[in-house]
C-alpha cells in the first residue's frame, strides 16, 4: 500500500487490515476506511467505465456526490465507494456500463 | 422498512456550521439529530493541517483538525442530546408533509420528522472545462485532501494545482507535507487570490506560481500522464507557447459551490449571487430561510471561510433553539454578529459583504 510514511503534523492511526478482492485479484487495505481510498493505496486508479463513450473513470469528489467511483461491490451496482466502509472480504468490481441490479437484493 | 425516527432539530451536514449548529442548541437544552454524509464528522475541518486565522473566538492559532475535536468534545460533554449519525445521507425533503429523507450507507432508508431543522450541508468543487477532464488523476482539491490528510494515502507523485485560491495554496502546501511533488500552480487570474502567507509558504518551497496561465489540456490513455498549460491575455484568450507538465494528478482547486437541493426541495427563496459562488437561499439575521421551520448556516448559505460557518452555526442553532422555546442567554446573539462582522470586516471580507446584503432580509412576515 501506498501510504505516507512520515508527516510532519498528522499521525494516522488506521484500523485492522483486511483482505478484500478487485476484480479477482487480492488486496490488503484497512477496515472501515472508504473501499476507494483503499483501492487508490492498492494503485488502483480505474473504478468503472461508462455506459456510452467507454470512457475510465475513477475518483474524483471523495464525498459521495459526484459518482464517479461508482463501482459492483458484492454483486451490488454503484455503490459509492469513496463513502462505502471497507469489510472483510468484501468483492470488489471494475463497473463497466449503468451496472445490473440483482433481483434478490444481498 | 417503513421506519420514521422523530427529533426536535435536524442539522443536515455534522461540518464546521453543523457541529457548532449542534452544540449551541443542545446547550440550550434541544435534542438534535446530526445526519452526516461522511463516514465521521467534522466535515472539511479534519482535513486542515493549517493553523486557522481569524479570531481567537474561533479558534485562531489552532490547527484545523484539532477544531473539529474541540467541538466534538462539547457535544460529548452535553450527554446525549446529540445524536450523530454519519454514513448517513439526507436524500430529500418534503414539504408537504414536513419530513426528510435519509439513506445510511447504500440500502437501509429511513424518515426523519423534526420540528425544526438546520440545514449546513456546505459546498462541492467546480470543475473546468478542458479534453480529458474526466480522466482519472483529476481530483477535486477535497478529495486530495481526503486521501492524504485523512486516510494518509499518497494522491500521486507530482501534481499539477489548477487555481491559486488559499484552497489551491493550502492543498499544495499540505501536498509537501505529505512528500508529493507540485510540478506548478496555475492561476488564470493576474493575481493569487489566497493569503499572501500561504502564497509566500509555497514560493518558499521553491514551487513556481504561474499567474495568467490556465490548463489547456490533461494528457493520457487511461489516467491522467501529463498536462498542457497556457498562458492567458487580460481578455483571457489562450496567447504563447503551450506547455507540457509532467505530472499524474491534475488537483482542481477553481472554486465551490454552495449544496442547495434540500432549499430548493423546502421551496426556500433563492437567489443567484456571484460573490456566494451560486444559488443561495434569503435568510434574515437568525439564519432562517424563508421557510418558517429551515435555518441555514456554513457554506450552504455562500462560501466562505471556517471560521464565519462555526459562527452561522452556532447563530443558527441559537435560533432554532429559541424557536422550539428553549431558554437562550440572550446576549450571546449578538455577540456572535460582532464576531461574524469582525470576520468580515476590511478588504478580505468586501466580496463576502456584497453578497450578503443581497440576500439578507430585515425579516420574514408571520
Amino acid at each position: 500500500m501506498e501510504l505516507i510514511q512520515k508527516h510532519p503534523i498528522l499521525e494516522f492511526h488506521h484500523g485492522k487490515e483486511v483482505t478484500f478482492t478487485f476484480d479477482g485479484k487480492e488486496m490488503k487495505g484497512f477496515e472501515g476506511e472508504p473501499i476507494a481510498v483503499a483501492l487508490h493505496a492498492n494503485d488502483v486508479r480505474i473504478y468503472r467505465v461508462t455506459p456510452e463513450m467507454k470512457r475510465p473513470r475513477g475518483f474524483f469528489c471523495a464525498i459521495g456526490k459526484c459518482s464517479s467511483c461508482f463501482m459492483v461491490v458484492d454483486g451490488v451496482p454503484n455503490v459509492r465507494t469513496c463513502v462505502t466502509p471497507l469489510e472483510a472480504g468484501m468483492k470488489v468490481e471494475t463497473q463497466h456500463g449503468k451496472g445490473q441490479v440483482p433481483l434478490e437484493a444481498k | 422498512m417503513k421506519k420514521t425516527i422523530e427529533t426536535d432539530l435536524l442539522v443536515v451536514g455534522g461540518g464546521a456550521a453543523g457541529l457548532c449548529a449542534a452544540a449551541e442548541a443542545a446547550g440550550a437544552g434541544v435534542k438534535v439529530t446530526v445526519i452526516e454524509s461522511d463516514l465521521h464528522p467534522g466535515g472539511q475541518l479534519v482535513k486542515q493541517t493549517h493553523k486557522f486565522f481569524g479570531s481567537k473566538d474561533e479558534y485562531a492559532g489552532t490547527r484545523g483538525y484539532k477544531i473539529a475535536d474541540i467541538l466534538l468534545d462539547e457535544i460529548k460533554s452535553l450527554g446525549d442530546k446529540v445524536d450523530i449519525r454519519t454514513n448517513t445521507t439526507v436524500t430529500g425533503y418534503y414539504p408537504e408533509e414536513g419530513i426528510f429523507t435519509a439513506m445510511k450507507g447504500e440500502d437501509e432508508y429511513y424518515r426523519i420528522k423534526a420540528k425544526k431543522a438546520v440545514i449546513a450541508t456546505g459546498a462541492q468543487e467546480r470543475l473546468i472545462p478542458f479534453p480529458n477532464n474526466d480522466l482519472p488523476g483529476v481530483y477535486g482539491a477535497g478529495a486530495v485532501q481526503t486521501l492524504m490528510n485523512v486516510y494518509g494515502v499518497v494522491p500521486g507523485k507530482k501534481v499539477l494545482m489548477v487555481g491559486a485560491g488559499n484552497i489551491g495554496l493550502i492543498v499544495s502546501y499540505q501536498l509537501r507535507q505529505a512528500g508529493v511533488e507540485i510540478a506548478a500552480v496555475v492561476e488564470a487570474m493576474p493575481k493569487i487570490g489566497g493569503y499572501w502567507v500561504h502564497a509566500a509558504k509555497i514560493r518558499r518551497l521553491g514551487i513556481p506560481i504561474f499567474l495568467r496561465h490556465t490548463i489547456v489540456e490533461a494528457i493520457g490513455d487511461k489516467v491522467i500522464e501529463g498536462a498542457v498549460i497556457q498562458e492567458l491575455d487580460d481578455k483571457f484568450q489562450l496567447i504563447g507557447e503551450p506547455r507540457k507538465i509532467d505530472c499524474d494528478v491534475i488537483c482542481m482547486a477553481v472554486g465551490l459551490t454552495p449544496t442547495t437541493e434540500l432549499f430548493w426541495q423546502a421551496g426556500a427563496k433563492m437567489q443567484y449571487c456571484p460573490q456566494l459562488c451560486g444559488h443561495v437561499p434569503f435568510r434574515d439575521n437568525t439564519m432562517r430561510t424563508s421557510h418558517p421551520d429551515i435555518w441555514v448556516a456554513g457554506d450552504a448559505s455562500g462560501i466562505e471561510e471556517a471560521s464565519a460557518a462555526m459562527v452561522e452555526g452556532r447563530i443558527a442553532g441559537f435560533s432554532a433553539a429559541k424557536a422550539l422555546g428553549c431558554k437562550v442567554k440572550e446576549e450571546s446573539f449578538k455577540e456572535y454578529w460582532t464576531r461574524l462582522d469582525h470576520l468580515r470586516a476590511g478588504e478580505v471580507g468586501e466580496k463576502i459583504r456584497g453578497g450578503i446584503c443581497q440576500v439578507l432580509v430585515d425579516g420574514w412576515e408571520a
